[in-house]
């Protein structure tokens, strides 16, 4: 194990899959000569040629149908978007035309697609820029979507999704590209399933769900409640379609009361599915009514005082967690 | 694969008698609330993609909208399996999961039947990409009305396609209306081939009633796109007789309008056109409108008689590899009284 970069981590996916299929291409904007936006891409064009990395102009519905198209004829590229908040612009390519081409062709074309590129609100970029977009996507049947936190977990996840056959959406975390963590060395193949989760530190009092931009704060959050005797667990979800149900309910199981903390909005937010999946399958494991942390209910203000407010934070989650915990 | 000059137009002519025959067919049974949603019909339009079909190779790509039918027969789908995709059947194209708008047909690269106003459009500059990206010499046809154009995903299509000069024909069957919107009230151009001209890519505009211009004249393309890939347009002057869809009385275009466009009937053309180069016979000609009538009614009983997709099948169709959610609930027929419910074609609009 070494430490690397998040954004490092999702780099090395991207050339091992570029490196072991002939059939994968990268292609969006600025993705090759100005090496990613967010340096994602850094090195690829130098090394993998202008065939396969790709830029194109600014058009997300033209280049994201592009993609589906030459999935149907078994490509498998990967398009990213400078940012999900672009995606809307794709809608109908992602939502419309990625998940339903198998359902309506009667299974004669899957679409081995990954979308991918940074998700969720940045520092101050204002209503258009910070959409986290996970709910709307993981709603639409035919679509898998992932939200990895770690570096180990971005490499692993983005290389299960190009292997994917179906679109898979590798939602990055957009504050985190700089963060650091370990990663098995580069000549040990690392794959990590869809649809399973990881509890990210064992705890006994109380179960913190949480994914993405979430999980680094839930684990700052945990080291304070244990000054305070509350012993937190840590369920980072990583994928959000499909969701691993099993070792969210094996960590209910375990501590009864249940916080779940997510960067999307409360309506119909990706919490809201968790928490009903809970009170079907384990009601009675639960002591106390579960409580939700997500953003605010308003389109994200430019204000850095009103951002913060709106964001789920620290304050906001002990809170939630001492509601549980005394309930 | 046959080299285009002799594909036969006798075979050609009898694929159009095909074409309209299904059509008529198609269109009865849908009053007989045999065919649900929404069904629309190509007949009148039938030279443009027959002549289209007879100048490309059987591996080349072909994409079109949701008026598909004879895209998907002209492509070598059996009338079978179109009718009982149209009838919700199993044996259909789709398997009964696409319906009307949506045929596909893999093996004979027929690559849809697309519902969403040109959302297709990108998908078949994908598949120029990949024919481009492999280093092949196959080329894509894309297929769309005189509405599509004015669709963003068109414009950043062309754009693309030019960019990279992927190996497409982009064909706009120009029917002169957009559901009931002629082009004059949505589209801010003289003639709707200029739009090409904005994206560099060579157009021209041809007459859709005319087999053998339409063959020519895509012959003429993709060969040249085959030396050297690159997109092209071609505006087809065409028309449709039928309304928009099947609840479409087309009440905003005259009786003599559609009169006009039936005495240009690309059927009686090319048959005219065979017979005074005593290709054809006036016999002949019977006998192959009535294979094509009976061919449809065969195709008919087929989608009877085919079964309806099992129940127990619903999720197998959602995730190549079978994924699916610990939380599916398993399918349940549908109450009885659905049926009785449902709306009359009358009152189902696009
Ligand atoms: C994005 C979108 N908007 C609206 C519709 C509804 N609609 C279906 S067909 C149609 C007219 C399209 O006309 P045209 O492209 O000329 O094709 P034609 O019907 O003449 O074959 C409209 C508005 C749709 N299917 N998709």
């Amino acid at each position: 194990m070494r430490e690397i970069t998040y954004r490092q981590a999702l780099n090395e996916a991207l050339a091992e899959e570029l490196e072991r299929d002939p059939n994968v291409f990268l292609m969006g904007e600025e993705v090759a000569e100005y090496q990613g936006a967010y340096k994602v891409s850094h090195g690829l064009l130098q090394r993998f040629g202008p065939r396969r990395i790709i830029d194109t102009p600014i058009s997300e519905n033209g280049f994201a149908g592009l993609g589906v198209g030459a999935a149907m004829v078994g490509l498998r590229p990967i398009i990213e978007f400078m940012t999900f908040s672009f995606s809307l612009v794709a809608f109908d390519q992602v939502v419309n035309n990625a998940p339903n081409m198998f359902t309506m062709s009667g299974g004669q074309f899957n679409i081995p697609i990954t979308f991918r590129g940074p998700n969720g609100p940045a520092h101050q970029l204002g209503a258009t820029h910070s959409h986290a977009t996970e709910n709307f996507y993981a709603s639409v049947p035919g679509l898998k979507v992932c939200a990895p936190a770690t570096p180990r977990d971005a490499k692993g996840l983005l290389k299960t999704a190009v292997r994917d056959d179906n679109p898979v959406l590798v939602l990055e975390a957009e504050l985190l590209y700089s963060s650091k963590g370990m990663v098995e060395p580069p000549d040990e193949e690392l794959l990590i399933p869809l649809g399973k989760a990881e509890v990210k530190r064992e705890g006994s009092d109380v179960s913190i769900i949480c994914y993405a931009q979430t999980v680094p704060l839930a684990l700052k959050v945990a080291d304070q409640l244990e000054e305070e005797d509350i012993s937190a667990e840590i369920v980072d979800l990583r994928s959000i379609k499909p969701l691993d149900e099993k070792t969210i309910f094996d960590s209910v199981a375990k501590t009864h009361r249940v916080v779940i903390v997510e960067q999307d909005h409360p309506f119909c937010g990706v919490g809201a599915e968790v928490c009903y999946r809970i009170q079907k399958n384990i009601f009675d494991a639960l002591d106390a009514p579960i409580i939700r942390v997500s953003q605010e209910d308003v389109p994200m203000p430019y204000n850095e005082r009103l951002e913060k407010a709106v964001l789920p934070n620290a304050d906001k989650l002990i809170a939630a967690v001492k509601q549980v915990c005394y309930a | 694969m046959q080299p285009v000059e002799q594909r036969d137009e006798v075979e050609m002519l009898s694929l159009m008698l095909l074409i309209r025959r299904f059509e008529e067919r198609a269109s009865q049974q849908y009053q007989a609330q045999k065919i649900g949603g929404f069904c629309h019909l190509y007949i009148g339009q039938e030279a443009v993609v027959t002549g289209a079909i007879a100048a490309v190779r059987d591996d080349d790509y072909v994409i079109t909208a949701y008026r598909d039918h004879a895209h998907a027969l002209a492509r070598g789908t059996s009338p079978d399996a179109c009718m009982a995709e149209l009838f919700g059947k199993e044996t259909g194209c789709s398997r009964g999961l696409g319906g009307s708008m949506h045929f596909f047909d893999k093996q004979h690269h027929m690559y849809g039947g697309h519902a969403i106003v040109a959302a297709h459009i990108p998908l078949a500059v994908g598949l120029a990409f990949a024919i481009k990206y492999r280093g092949e010499d196959r080329v894509t046809l894309c297929f769309f009305g005189d509405g599509a154009i004015n669709q963003g995903a068109f414009h950043e299509a062309l754009n693309l396609a030019a960019l990279y000069r992927l190996p497409i024909v982009f064909i706009c069957e120009n029917n002169l209306f957009a559901m009931g919107t002629s082009v004059q009230r949505s589209t801010s151009l003289r003639q709707i081939v200029d739009r090409a001209e904005g994206y560099d890519i060579p157009g021209e505009i041809v007459d859709g009633m005319n087999f053998r211009e339409v063959r020519d004249k895509v012959a003429e393309i993709v060969d040249s796109i085959r030396k050297e890939p690159h997109p092209a347009f071609l505006e087809m002057r065409t028309y449709r007789y039928r309304g928009h869809s099947m609840s479409d009385p087309a009440s905003y275009r005259t009786k003599q309008e559609l009169e006009k466009y039936r005495l240009d009937d690309p059927i009686t053309r090319l048959r005219a056109q065979l017979t005074r180069e005593g290709k054809l016979t006036n016999e002949q000609f019977d006998l192959l409108d009535k294979r094509a009538k009976e061919t449809v009614l065969a195709a008919v009983k087929f989608a009877e008689k085919s079964p309806q997709p099992p129940l127990d099948t619903l999720y197998d169709y959602t995730y190549a590899d079978g994924a699916t959610e610990p939380d599916r609930p398993r399918p349940v027929e549908p109450a009885q009284e659905r049926r009785e419910v449902a709306p009359s074609p009358s009152t189902n609009s696009p």
